[in-house]
């Protein structure tokens, strides 16, 4: 399932890559695949900014501006001024399922 | 003197209060206080060639995990997440790198097994970067599957997941199973909008009458309802037939076709005030608009950058929808008191 389309802030150098492999063994929507011996970046609409690619490339060919895609994070951050976290905990209720 | 390092000792079955529980869980009740103690377990029998999973101290997690390990023999290295899932931990950062590493540690699990393996589930990679785990412990991290029902394939597999186990799904009944949270996490608010629409529809110059409210309550009562039951179950459940990418646009127009029907199917419309009826228009379809946004949270494919672009964009239609229902409201009620 694809959400709006042209947001992500996924980039990829394909120089610094060196094919490890990590990218497209975490990526939830096969938003990375192996080609050749180096990793190539497919649809990008499909990434969600799970940040998983980005941890686990040890050579920082990828980058991505990470975080959790919930409206109630989001609003809940915009009302406490503070930056966007997690609305589930402490007791209330919330996103996570 | 040495001691041994500690583990407990825990089977794969689920009893009846490990079902109930997860019951519980998918009903909203329990889910925000359902804990294991973080540490290391052992499954079945392990000696220190078995494998070591590693998972969330949520315990449906913890639950699925071992229900999926059925028949074989294991570690399983619960870290503490507070809580929380694998997936969710790893995205807000309780489930990182340190965590893993300091919980390696403290159960001296080098001292357990004689390889220097870890399987560590996929939707963990968000906080554990696995190069930084394996220069700081000496453990290889091997991700496994998106999902624990996959791992018995996976292992006679020599721990390699095939694409289709590295892919995330997010059929309709992985969607049914988060409905019921989301309708009570919505239905808390029911009794106040309740009381609201009792007091507005009751209201006259003389205070509120409590013939008026009920009669003129009822459709309103309904209404609320309905917008609940589109916002939270239709739109959810029928996620990927229903037009356009915004989950506001998605549930704005179930609440209008259902708002729609409603007034028109039940005949109430000719007997409102036609303000009345301009208000419930525009309040009704903006409240599953709301909620069908707020599930963007429960999805697996929503991005930040998405989210933040749609609150962005809809934010003033929310806004002008609730002023405009507030006074259209304000002129039914001048017309019903006859003071314009």
């Amino acid at each position: 399932m694809r959400y709006l389309l042209n947001v992500v802030t996924l980039s990829f150098e394909a120089e610094k890559c060196t094919g490890c492999g990590r990218c497209w063994e975490v990526c939830p929507h096969g938003v990375f695949v192996s080609e050749g011996k180096k990793a190539r970046l497919t649809d990008r609409d499909l990434c969600m900014e799970c940040g998983a690619c980005a941890a686990n490339c040890q050579y920082g060919a990828i980058q991505v501006r990470s975080g959790v895609g919930c409206a109630a994070t989001i609003l809940k951050g915009a009302l406490d001024g503070a930056e966007p976290s997690c609305a589930c905990g402490g007791g209330t209720p919330g996103c996570c399922s | 003197m040495l001691t041994l390092p500690s583990f407990s000792r825990v089977a794969s079955d689920w009893s009846f209060e490990d079902r109930w529980g997860a019951v519980r869980c998918r009903l909203g009740g329990l889910r925000m206080r359902y804990q294991v103690s973080p540490g290391l377990y052992a499954l079945g029998n392990p000696d220190s060639d078995s494998p070591v999973f590693v998972t969330a101290n949520y315990k449906l997690s913890f639950d699925i995990l071992r229900g999926a390990l059925r028949n074989s023999d294991g570690w399983i290295l619960v870290l503490d997440t507070k809580g929380i899932n694998v997936w969710c931990a790893a995205g807000e950062g309780t489930l990182d790198s340190e965590e893993l590493i300091s919980r390696i540690e403290k159960t001296r699990l080098a001292e357990i097994v004689r390889h220097r393996t870890l399987v560590v589930p996929q939707l963990a990679a968000p906080g554990v970067r696995s190069h930084l785990v394996e220069q700081r412990t000496g453990f290889h991290v091997r991700f496994g599957p998106v999902y624990a029902r996959d791992l018995p394939a996976y292992l006679s597999n020599g721990y390699s997941a095939s694409a289709q186990m590295r892919r995330i799904r997010f059929g309709i009944g992985d969607r049914l199973v988060l409905t019921p949270m989301e309708l009570s996490q919505w239905l808390m608010y029911y009794p106040a909008f309740v009381l609201t629409a009792f007091i507005i529809a009751g209201l006259t110059p003389k205070g509120v009458l409590f013939r008026a409210a009920w009669t003129g309550g009822i459709p309103l009562f309904l209404l609320g309802l309905i917008s609940i039951f589109c916002g939270c179950f239709l739109t959810p459940l029928l996620l990927p037939f229903i037009p356009f990418r915004a989950f506001s646009l998605k549930g704005w127009s179930v609440g209008l076709l259902s708002t729609a029907a409603f007034l028109q199917g039940a005949g109430i419309s000719p007997r409102l005030d036609p303000f009345l009826v301009a208000a419930c228009c525009l309040f009704f379809p903006a409240a599953s608009a709301f909620m069908a946004l707020n599930f963007t949270g429960a999805t697996p494919f929503t991005s930040l950058s998405g989210v933040k672009k749609e609150i962005r964009l809809s934010l003033p239609f929310f806004v002008a929808a609730l002023v405009l229902s507030v006074a259209a409201v304000v002129f039914s009620k001048l017309r019903q008191w006859s003071l314009i």
